[in-house]
């Protein structure tokens, strides 16, 4: 008979599919950082004078700041001057056009990963901006949602097209002197994607934006913004994926949402970063911002994320609840195996009257992987009657894993009510053996009890994606299970 | 051909020997009976037959339908119709009882050639057992095991037998914990799989079980040895004189 420890190995081993490279010609900037690479980041993108004014304030700020070290997460220190900070695909010059113009081997690289652009084979009522390296190579159905009075489009042509929208909206949610990465965001940062959504609009299909880091000792820095002006309704999916590579790679994204009166922003994360190979070698830092503000009365922000790659993962979607009586949501599954860490979770912060938050994580730990869920919920002196329920779940598979809860309470108004509820599982053997007692492969048996355990999560997803999420969780801890 | 042969038996657990040579044979159609004191193997000749790891066969040998059962994984001996209601039903939060029945079901149909049934005639199916076993609805909607009663999850065991249908039924302790009308409903959900092709291992402690299941064969394992075997009338014996008697009967 096969010893435990083996069988279960065996069970969460797995490939990484997307691991592969696409071969096209790069415009890279040479490793390092000074004041000229984000001159020179600033004039490829023809922004106006007072972005690169932004920059290199964000710049100089960063340069003073220390390394933040109060994750719960072993880091080997990063050596920011061997990173490049720039590369696109030589053939697309700044910025998209037309999908005709796209070249090839971009369209075949986003196919291979099952993210079709062009718009005859997409999914149906599903929008992409393709993200690769530091530009934005295409974005799809923007006839479409023109017509709705959406902008959906890489950030770098909104800085040109709609200077005054960003100007107002960026940086008002993650200031540049927020945090380390922040800071290092707003100096470098070269696309991402920029939403919105005007006065009463209901967005008429599901946004999203895939990042795709290809160049080698190239960080991802992307920006994304989401501006949901008063009544309107909009759903935002982003997935991430990148080659096998021996070396880290960085992603410092910055992530802004704001929900003016009664809007309502649901923002979904797959995230599946290449995660390092067995031995922990390789895989992407994955160092994220992510806030939202309910600006508005009755405002309402939902984070729904499903985390399986990366070597690190570093990332607190947070929501704001400025607006009295408004609402966030935060729903999580993070998995860590092999030599995976996550230390992820998230902030509420309670400042209106009436404002509820609902924070519900799930962290799945295999081989040796940490998993920490790490949550801050604030209620504000203001914030009478204000509600929190947490709920944070921990399932460990196999003796080497851990699972780690780091909550945190600040309440400054006595009306309000915080509740936070934890449990740590493991899948025993004895729930192995009765499943397969009662004829269920082993695979089959850890698919049913994780699947079992994510399911108030996949709920949250859009209905297009959750199957893909569910199917993306079997492959990552089922290997041989297709 | 026997069902099932086990032929002198020799089992440990960490290097201890708790079975010391069992032999038993069943018919097609046979109901038997397994009693003895605590500690006696009696569980421990249940998860062999069913598969669990971290039992060491050190001799003997099991055969059924003719083929050697200790080759064979926990899921195909499942498929190949060896069923086990456990003493402890495992609970699997998040897991849907019927989604887990109807997984289990489709994975033997699978298994044997057959097409997976699909959640309408699975539905009826399990609607048809349910009766029998006097199991309210709202079990179906609830997690595998997760804050059922000891009643309610024994009766669970027999339903997903009723199920799965096997060809060998082991019932381990299906009894312990069991109040005596609880008891009699899941006797008679045993009773109602009774049939000529399907065999039966009842393993229990007490005979109260035996009058409302009654064996065929019943025989008395102590310190991992079958030490006594006879017709109904022995349980009866047991109930009256206690085990004391015929351990010393063996010493």
């Amino acid at each position: 008979m096969t010893s435990r420890p083996d069988v279960i190995d065996q069970a969460i081993a797995r490939e990484y599919t997307q691991g592969f490279v696409t071969d096209i010609e790069s415009d890279t900037l040479p490793p390092g950082l000074d004041e000229s690479v984000i001159r020179t980041i600033s004039a490829r993108k023809q922004e106006p004078d007072w972005m690169l004014q932004e920059r290199l304030k964000a710049y100089r700020h960063w340069r003073e700041m220390p390394l933040p070290d109060w994750a719960h997460l072993d880091c080997p220190p990063i050596d920011f001057e061997a990173i490049s900070y720039y590369s696109a695909p030589k053939s697309q010059g700044d910025g998209p056009r037309s999908l005709d113009e796209v070249d090839p081997e971009l369209l075949r690289t986003y196919e291979k990963l099952g993210i079709p652009l062009d718009e005859q084979k997409a999914l149906a009522g599903v929008a992409v901006d393709a993200v690769f390296d530091s530009v934005s190579v295409a974005t799809t159905f923007r006839k479409e949602l023109a017509e709705a009075g959406v902008i959906f489009c890489a950030i770098s042509e909104a800085l040109r097209e709609y200077p005054e929208l960003i100007r107002k909206h960026m940086g008002s949610v993650v200031g540049y002197a927020d945090n380390f990465y922040a800071a290092l965001n707003a100096a470098v940062f070269s696309d991402g994607t920029f939403v919105y959504v005007p006065e009463g609009v209901r967005c008429p299909m599901e946004l999203s934006t895939y990042f795709r880091i290809n160049e080698s000792r190239t960080g991802q820095f992307e920006r994304t913004l989401i501006v949901a002006e008063a009544g309107s309704h909009v759903s935002y999916l982003e997935g991430c994926t990148a080659p096998m590579r021996d070396e880290n790679q960085l992603h410092a994204a910055v992530v802004e949402l704001i929900a003016m009166e009664d809007a309502r922003i649901k923002y979904s994360t797959v995230q599946n970063w290449y995660p390092g190979d067995a031995q922990g070698r390789g895989g992407i830092y994955n160092f994220v911002t992510k806030r939202g503000e309910c600006r508005g009365d009755r405002s309402h922000i939902s984070w729904t994320q499903v985390e399986t790659g990366s070597a690190i993962t570093w990332k607190y979607p947070s929501c704001i609840l400025r607006g009295d009586d408004s609402i966030g949501e935060f729903h999580s599954v993070a998995v860590t195996r092999g030599r995976q860490q996550a230390d992820t979770g998230t902030k509420m912060i309670h400042l209106g009257r009436n404002t509820r938050s609902t924070v519900v994580s799930k962290g799945i730990s295999a081989g040796e992987g940490q998993n920490s869920y790490r949550g801050l919920i604030r209620m504000g002196k203001r914030a009478e009657d204000a509600r929190n329920h947490t709920q944070c779940d921990s399932l460990l598979i196999g003796d080497r894993s851990g699972a780690h809860t780091f909550p945190y309470m600040e309440v400054l108004n006595p009306s309000a009510k915080v509740e936070h509820e934890a449990t740590t599982s493991r899948i025993g053997e004895d729930q192995l053996y009765y499943c397969r007692s009662r004829g269920l492969s082993e695979e089959e048996a850890v698919s049913m009890i994780v699947n079992g355990f994510c399911k108030e999560v996949f709920r949250e997803l859009p209905m297009e994606f959750a199957v893909e999420a569910q199917k993306l969780l079997d492959v990552t801890l089922e290997g041989a299970v297709g | 051909m026997s069902l099932l042969d086990i032929q002198d038996l020799h089992v440990s657990v960490d290097g201890k020997p708790i079975l010391d040579g069992i032999s038993l044979r069943i018919e097609p159609g046979e109901v038997h009976a397994i009693m003895g004191p605590n500690g006696s193997g009696k569980s421990t000749l249940s998860h062999v037959l069913s598969g669990r790891e971290g039992y060491e066969v050190t001799a003997g040998q099991v055969s059924y339908l003719g083929r050697n059962l200790l080759d064979l994984e926990i899921e195909e001996r499942a498929h190949a119709g060896v069923f086990l209601a456990m003493q402890y039903p495992v609970e699997l939060p998040g897991v849907n009882n019927t989604q887990f029945m109807r997984t289990a079901l489709n994975a033997h149909r699978t298994a044997n050639g057959e097409p997976p049934l699909d959640a309408v005639a699975f539905m009826k199916r399990l609607r048809e057992q349910m009766g029998t076993l006097q199991l309210d609805d709202k079990l179906l909607k609830r997690d595998v095991n997760s804050g059922f009663s000891g009643g309610e999850k024994k009766r669970n065991e027999i339903l997903q037998m009723a199920i799965l249908q096997p060809r060998l039924a082991i019932l381990d302790e299906t009894d312990s914990g069991l109040d005596i009308d609880a008891l009699r409903v899941v006797a008679d959900g045993v009773n109602a799989l009774r049939s000529p092709e399907r065999s039966m291992l009842v393993i229990t402690h007490y005979q109260r079980l035996l009058e409302y299941i009654r064996p065929d064969h019943v025989h008395v394992l102590a310190k991992g040895r079958i030490i006594r075997s006879g017709g109904p009338e022995l349980a009866l014996e047991l109930e009256e004189k206690g085990y004391a008697w015929l351990l010393e009967d063996a010493a």
